[in-house]
């Protein structure tokens, strides 16, 4: 219990980015039209993709004899790139087709 | 001062992550947040590669970061791009199953690296090296990680029919047990010796993914758009615990940003279709409700001849089609418009009436009659449909059911009750097409087929829709 409560002195920063970023998160989206629930949720499918960042730092971090850690860390990337790079093209195409319309 | 431009770019992504989700949901700038949001991802893993450090030292193994980032962005576009429009969902739950697989894998990877450079004695309980909250932080990366790949797959098997609704008495609680094997098996690997740590971490992300198969399995076909949002929410906390671990303020607000926000996309899903989100996770939709509650048939449905329905919309002043999923299916849209051009030439006013929640997703209908060129007044959203239905000689209904099932304003046992909508009946004739009588996605009979007013046309919608258009040129 004890060092759990260190913990959360040691990180109170992140904790405060934490519990504001969940208030702006319920906040943005807040007013958004229902033709558009599913683009915003491929668009944030898209964002969380950031976990590509801890990816690259894994993979960056194994050391070259460490077969293991470069095959999990090849894997994460990978997958990491997946999720960011297909998710804004999807995202885009199915805007591209809102767009159209408009004209 | 590199560290410092790190930290700069990574503040700048922070602000593109909010900005471009804000603009997403603007109909008028939502491609450009998408762009927004993807430049500053771009800006973020660019500085990651070349200005992170880790006590004086940079990252190593270019080739194998560019190798698996080029892998990645080749196989990302190509599946991106190829995908049909009516396989979206599929291909978004998909990308984000890889998102949470790579969660669960950077958490792996963390534990075999503490395993690996651990140098003390072995025997000593693993709780005594590790602080909690930092064992916390990595096993719920990878326990809502491998939570989030598992039961995505299953959504993305879902929709595209390869895999089948499965639920039997007791599912839930059998899924709250494994929820509690998890737990145990999170703490007993806390409690080990150093030395026997690894087994009860593979039992952990076993455990784990084992709870996203059976958490999704029972969920309907027809509700897996809600699932993939929580599933997408899932995954956004999966990557700030990431940034817990490195504390990497972009991870953090990325992930952090998309939990919250998606999980009020969720709800609000939920509520287009006038339902809790309790309702849609336990409620086995259309499973097991369907059965004995008083579904009877209120005797025979009444079928109109291609050239009948051909004639009567021929000589219409105003046909309004509603687009449902089985207009997707078929791929129709592209006849569809064809019908629609041709009414047009008579001289008949042609409008679609779109329910919020027609098709498998919100906003299926309008970007599937998008790709087929539809002008977009012609698209009615559902209140202004309602005001017209009044004046409009014919309705052709293609391939939707529960948006158009009166049950939903007439019944209160049915589990539509209270969701709006189309007031299809106000309109002189209704022609319904369908493959078959099979009730809808909830899995209940409905009513308006039986109506007088209405007649049913059955077939295929495209082969309907081209046999239609050929009939109407040829009269």
């Amino acid at each position: 219990m004890d060092s759990l409560l260190n913990w959360i002195t040691a990180n109170q920063q992140i904790i405060y980015i934490v519990i504001l970023m969940i208030f702006v998160g319920i906040e943005v989206i807040g007013h958004v039209p229902s033709v558009l629930h599913t683009p915003l949720m491929s668009g944030a499918n898209a964002i969380h993709g950031v976990v590509i960042i801890g990816a690259i730092i894994v993979m960056g971090k194994a050391e070259s004899d460490n077969y293991l850690a470069l095959i999990i860390g090849f894997l994460a990337v990978i997958l990491g790139t997946l999720n960011v790079v297909g998710g804004f093209v999807v995202t885009d195409r199915m805007l591209e087709m809102f767009k159209k319309k408009k004209k | 001062m590199e560290l410092n431009i790190l930290t700069l770019c990574y503040i700048i992504a922070s602000v593109t992550f909010i900005v471009g989700l804000k603009m997403l949901s603007n109909p008028a700038k939502a491609r450009n947040g998408n762009l927004v949001a993807a430049a500053g991802m771009a800006l973020a893993i660019f500085a990651t590669i070349f200005l992170y450090e880790d006590g004086g030292e940079k990252l190593g193994n270019y080739a194998w970061i560019f190798g698996g980032i080029i892998i990645g962005s080749v196989i990302g576009t190509l599946a991106a791009k190829k995908v049909k429009m009516t396989a979206m969902p599929e291909m978004v739950s998909l990308f984000n199953g890889m998102g949470g697989a790579c969660a669960a894998l950077i958490s792996a990877a963390e534990f075999n690296h503490l395993y690996q450079h651990y140098k003390g004695p072995m025997d000593i309980p693993y709780s005594s090296v590790m602080p909690v909250g930092e064992y916390i932080t990595i096993i719920a990366g990878a326990i809502i990680g491998s939570v989030s790949f598992a039961g995505s797959v299953i959504a993305w098997g879902k929709l595209n029919g390869r895999i089948k609704d499965f639920a039997f008495k007791g599912q839930h609680l059998l899924n709250i047990f494994i929820l509690l094997l998890v737990l145990a098996a999170a703490v007993f690997a806390y409690q080990s010796q150093f030395k026997n740590i690894m087994l009860p971490f593979l039992l952990l992300g076993f455990f784990a993914f084992l709870y996203g198969v059976m958490f999704v399995m029972p969920i309907g076909g027809a509700d897996m758009p809600v699932v993939i949002s929580l599933l997408n929410s899932f995954t956004g906390v999966a990557a700030a615990t990431g940034g817990f671990l490195y504390n990497n303020k972009a991870m953090l607000t990325g992930g952090i940003l998309v939990g919250a926000a998606g999980t009020l996309l969720t709800i609000l899903m939920c509520k287009a279709m006038n339902r809790s989100l309790t309702n849609v996770l336990i409620g086995s939709f259309g499973g097991s409700k369907a059965g004995p509650a008083g579904q009877k048939q209120q005797g025979a449905v009444k079928e109109i001849t291609l050239s009948d329905a051909a004639v009567v919309m021929a000589y219409a002043n105003k046909v309004m089609i509603v687009p449902g999923y089985g207009l997707a299916v078929a791929q129709a849209q592209h006849a569809c418009h064809e019908l629609e051009k041709l009414l047009e030439s008579k001289g008949v006013n042609v409008r679609y009436a779109i329910h919020p929640v027609a098709g498998r997703m919100p906003g299926h209908m309008n970007v599937l009659l998008a790709e087929s060129d539809v002008p977009y007044e012609k698209l009615l959203e559902m209140e202004q449909a309602n005001e017209e239905f009044a004046t409009t000689d014919v309705v052709l209904i293609l391939g939707a059911n529960d948006v158009v099932n009166p049950a939903a304003k007439t019944d209160p046992a049915s589990p539509i009750y209270g969701m709006p909508i189309l007031d299809v009946e106000l309109a002189k004739n209704v022609v319904v097409n369908k493959r078959s009588m099979k009730p809808g996605y909830a899995g209940i009979e409905n009513d308006l087929f039986f109506r007088p007013k209405t007649s049913m046309l059955f077939g295929d919608a495209k082969k309907v829709l081209q046999d239609l258009v050929s009939e109407i040129k040829s009269m």
